[in-house]
């Protein structure tokens, strides 16, 4: 295997890059005037709302600098939450805690954290510390979601999240995130999550990778990837068409969770979607995109654009 | 694709304006495209000596302006005790010192410098009336007569025939010997021109020769060639050395007067006596051509116009579009990243204050200790801006410190710490500590090994001769770096590193393996 692919295989394979991701789709494709809405989680997060998705309860949010002081009242209905900056990206300045008794807060790697340290981190969230361009923010506390028990083996001290790419409100491509020790229960990929590849059509893994490379088994929990198979998959396809409605962006990354006890679970949107997720299906993006916009009526519900993509896009 | 054709007409266009006006400068202004090239200035000093009556002293000395082939840059004059004016009489242009009353020696000095300068083709006065010769004795006017029909013979205009008569001068022959008895050569010379009707002047003339004193000047015939080329308007004139009757002007023959009259003309004094110096000077072509357009039309204003510390801050302005083009290189068509887009510039900008070595040395001794310092305000809770003032705070102190520590250690370069932007390294320093604390060391490795690289190739192509050359001289120049950036802007092909990241994807056809 050589060190490196040339360009023209790459252009042979569909390959989407960094350029041409920022130049022809990001704005091509989605409207500036509509990044703040899935810049701002809060925003996002209402906004499925009152779209019916289900997205993660809000437990509540902190905007002003006095509100740090009595978040301790606001956690103590909680036993387990997450903590993130509004405007994060990245997996930057979330904190999730699963268990705690109003002394310790515990993270997922049982570390312990006092309120001190729970308002600090507050805080910085506030001052901007995480967010784009280091503006004010407001930070959210959010329900922790519990993952499915049949990903219990899949994930180290994290929720996976599944994303799909979302071009004109066809779902084209899917990746499943899984955190590892190296990610420190994050499910960013830069950070050394596993990339899994989704196949659009079964919901059934296809691909692997950690760190841009092929892997077969979770580095931690050493369970084989390519067993991995999404219930429901119909049901979390419809929901990331229906974003595009929602959002009116062209070219979207849809971040969905799977709760253990409410099912599938809007968790952010992204108008910048990355581009690793080709290296975790093996496939370049741009065929699919192609097909797209080779039909001549997009115009269509989201149920039928699904069943498009599920007969067109078959593995 | 339409709309992208306005795009390309938008960078031809700009492409074409950039360069055209670097041309533009480069023909009508002279500015050479490369740097180091350098011109001839040549000082030449007249000194004037004489001896005062003891009464009201007028010396009035013809001074010689630009011609072709010489720029006058500037002129002065030494003579204490003495009033001066600059003067044009008949269009000659002269100096004139006057005193009330002085005795004894004097010694008047009067400096010009001047641009050897092959670009000046200023036209010569118009041809002179020729003037009726005066009478003259029967013999000698034969003897002209027949000199004059002999070289018509000879010549086909009225240089070819100057040529002849001067020639003629010079020879043994007895009836020239009869011409040349009771007057000079000159005289004799400007007498034949006037029984031949040819236009001529007589002028002084010095040649330049490096660190010569005590020259004196030279006799000249300027011929006018006034029957040819009327429509042209295009008159020729031709140089006669009268001592040799050889034609043609030496490149560095300056013409200092040529009004046919003695060179200084004095009242109140007498011994006379003029003798010139002269000294060759070397000057980069940007100091000579700032001194020759220091007063044209706004037109042909240029950044050399500005006062000297002005010039020095465009310099570097110039320079930093250059330094966001490698910048922008680096992250389209390599895809390098760093810590704050433009930082690098800033480093960059920053090293060319410094000396390279000891900049870097000084940047990287900052951001460390300053990092250092940002770990201990970690653990104490500050809000953002607390935290970043505090870094501002302490990497003003560290710098200070440095520069004392380093000016009593007598590291020179140490002092030039205090070139970079300290603002711009605060802001650095708490990204850098976060992304340590988030995603550790090697990131921060990463990034700020990124940004080092990037702001070290700006640093060596910012800091090429040329391209500070270009970049200076040809403000045009911008013109075209801005349409490489629009180009750039629109690259959507693959990135470098790209090819690497990519390399996993090796060929798995998918529809044959279904
Ligand atoms: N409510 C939550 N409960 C549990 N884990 C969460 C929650 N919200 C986020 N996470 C974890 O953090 C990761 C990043 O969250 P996300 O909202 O996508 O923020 P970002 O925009 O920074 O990627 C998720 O993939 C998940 O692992
Ligand atoms: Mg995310």
């Amino acid at each position: 295997m050589s060190w490196f692919i040339s360009p023209r295989k790459l252009r042979e394979q569909g390959v989407l890059g960094m350029n041409q991701r920022n130049i022809e789709y990001i704005s091509g494709y989605n409207d500036r005037r509509l990044f703040p809405l899935v810049d701002d989680k809060l925003k996002t997060k209402q906004l499925a709302m009152s779209a019916g998705l289900t997205v993660p309860p809000l437990v509540g949010v902190v905007e002003y600098q006095h509100q740090v002081n009595s978040i301790g009242e606001l956690l103590k209905s909680q036993d387990a939450f997450c903590i993130k900056p509004s405007k994060g990206s990245g997996g930057k300045g979330i904190l999730v805690i699963h268990d705690h008794d109003d002394q310790s807060y515990f993270k997922p790697n049982n570390q312990a954290l006092t309120l001190a340290d729970i308002k600090r981190h507050t805080s910085n969230i506030l001052a901007g510390l995480f967010s784009l361009g280091g503006q004010p923010d407001k930070a959210i506390i959010e329900y922790l979601i519990h993952f499915d028990e049949s990903f219990a083996n899949y994930s180290y001290e994290g929720v996976p999240d599944i994303r799909i790419i979302v071009f004109k409100g066809f779902p084209v491509m899917a990746m499943m995130r899984l955190s590892t020790a190296a990610s420190d229960g994050k499910a960013n990929l830069h950070q050394g999550a596993v990339g899994v590849g989704i196949d659009i059509v079964s919901g059934k893994a296809s691909y692997a990778i950690q760190h841009d490379r092929p892997v077969a088994k979770h580095p931690d929990t050493g369970m084989l990837l390519s067993d991995i198979c999404i219930e429901g998959w119909p049901g979390l396809l419809n929901m990331a068409a229906r974003c595009y409605e929602m959002s009116g962006l062209g070219y979207l990354g849809v971040d969905i969770v799977l709760d253990a006890r409410q099912g599938p679970m809007l968790l952010e949107l992204n108008a910048r979607p990355g581009l690793a997720i080709q290296i975790a299906n093996n496939q370049g993006l741009l065929k699919r995109f192609d097909a797209i916009s080779a039909l001549e009526d997009v115009h269509m519900p989201p149920e039928q654009r699904v069943d498009f993509v599920q007969r067109s896009f078959s593995a | 694709m339409q709309q992208k054709i306005p795009f390309y007409l938008l960078v031809i266009l700009l492409i074409c304006l950039g360069l055209g006006s670097a041309v533009y400068r480069h023909i009508n202004l002279e500015i050479p495209w490369l740097p180091g090239e350098t011109r001839e200035v040549w000082s030449v000093e007249a000194r004037v000596e004489f001896t005062a009556l003891g009464e009201p002293v007028i010396a009035q000395m013809a001074i010689p302006e630009t011609q072709q082939g010489f720029t006058l840059l500037e002129q002065s004059t030494a003579s204490p005790g003495f009033g001066l004016s600059y003067l044009t009489e008949e269009n000659i242009p002269a100096v004139r010192w006057s005193t009330q009353d002085a005795a004894g020696k004097q010694v008047l000095y009067y400096r010009a410098q001047f641009l050897l300068d092959a670009q000046q083709q200023r036209p010569w006065p118009d041809a002179p009336q020729v003037l009726a010769a005066p009478i003259l004795s029967e013999t000698t006017a034969l003897v002209a007569e027949r000199l004059i029909e002999q070289a018509r013979l000879q010549s086909a205009d009225q240089i070819t025939m100057a040529a002849q008569l001067l020639n003629i001068l010079q020879s043994d022959d007895q009836q020239v010997q009869l011409l040349l008895q009771d007057r000079s050569v000159e005289e004799a010379a400007m007498l034949l021109m006037q029984l031949a009707a040819i236009p001529a002047r007589q002028v002084t003339a010095l040649r330049l020769k490096n660190s010569r004193r005590n020259q004196d000047s030279r006799a000249y015939l300027m011929v006018y060639d006034t029957v040819h080329d009327v429509e042209t308007e295009d008159q020729r004139v031709a140089f006669f050395n009268l001592a040799t009757g050889k034609e043609g002007r030496p490149q560095r023959l300056l013409i200092w007067e040529l009004g046919d009259r003695p060179l200084i003309d004095l009242e109140g004094g007498r011994n006379t006596r003029i003798s010139f110096s002269m000294q060759r000077d070397v000057a980069p072509v940007q100091q000579a051509l700032e001194q020759k357009y220091a007063d044209v039309s706004a037109m042909q204003i240029s950044l050399h116009s500005l006062p000297l510390e002005e010039q020095k801050l465009f310099r570097g302005l110039l320079l930093i579009p250059v330094g966001v083009m490698m910048v922008m290189l680096m992250r389209v068509l390599v895809g390098l990243r760093t810590s704050g887009t433009f930082m690098p510039v800033l480093i960059a900008l920053a090293l060319m204050q410094t000396a390279l070595g000891a900049g870097l040395a000084g940047f990287v001794l900052l951001v460390v200790s300053g990092l250092v310092v940002r770990s201990y305000l970690s653990r104490l809770n500050l809000l953002l801006v607390a935290r970043i003032s505090a870094v501002i705070i302490i990497v003003i102190l560290l710098t200070a410190t440095f520069s004392v520590l380093a000016y009593n250690l007598r590291i020179v370069e140490g002092l030039n710490i205090i070139f970079f932007p300290m603002i711009i390294i605060a802001w650095t320093i708490e990204r850098m500590s976060l992304l340590w604390e988030e995603e550790g060391g090697g990131e921060v490795m990463k990034q700020g090994g990124g940004s080092l690289l990037v702001a070290l190739l700006a640093y060596v192509v910012m800091s090429n001769q040329y391209v500070q050359h270009l970049t200076f001289n040809f403000p045009g120049l911008q013109l075209v770096l801005l349409a490489l950036v629009l180009l750039l802007g629109s690259y959507t092909g693959y990135r470098l590193i790209e090819l690497f990241r990519f390399n996993a994807l090796h060929g798995r056809n998918r529809n044959a393996a279904k």
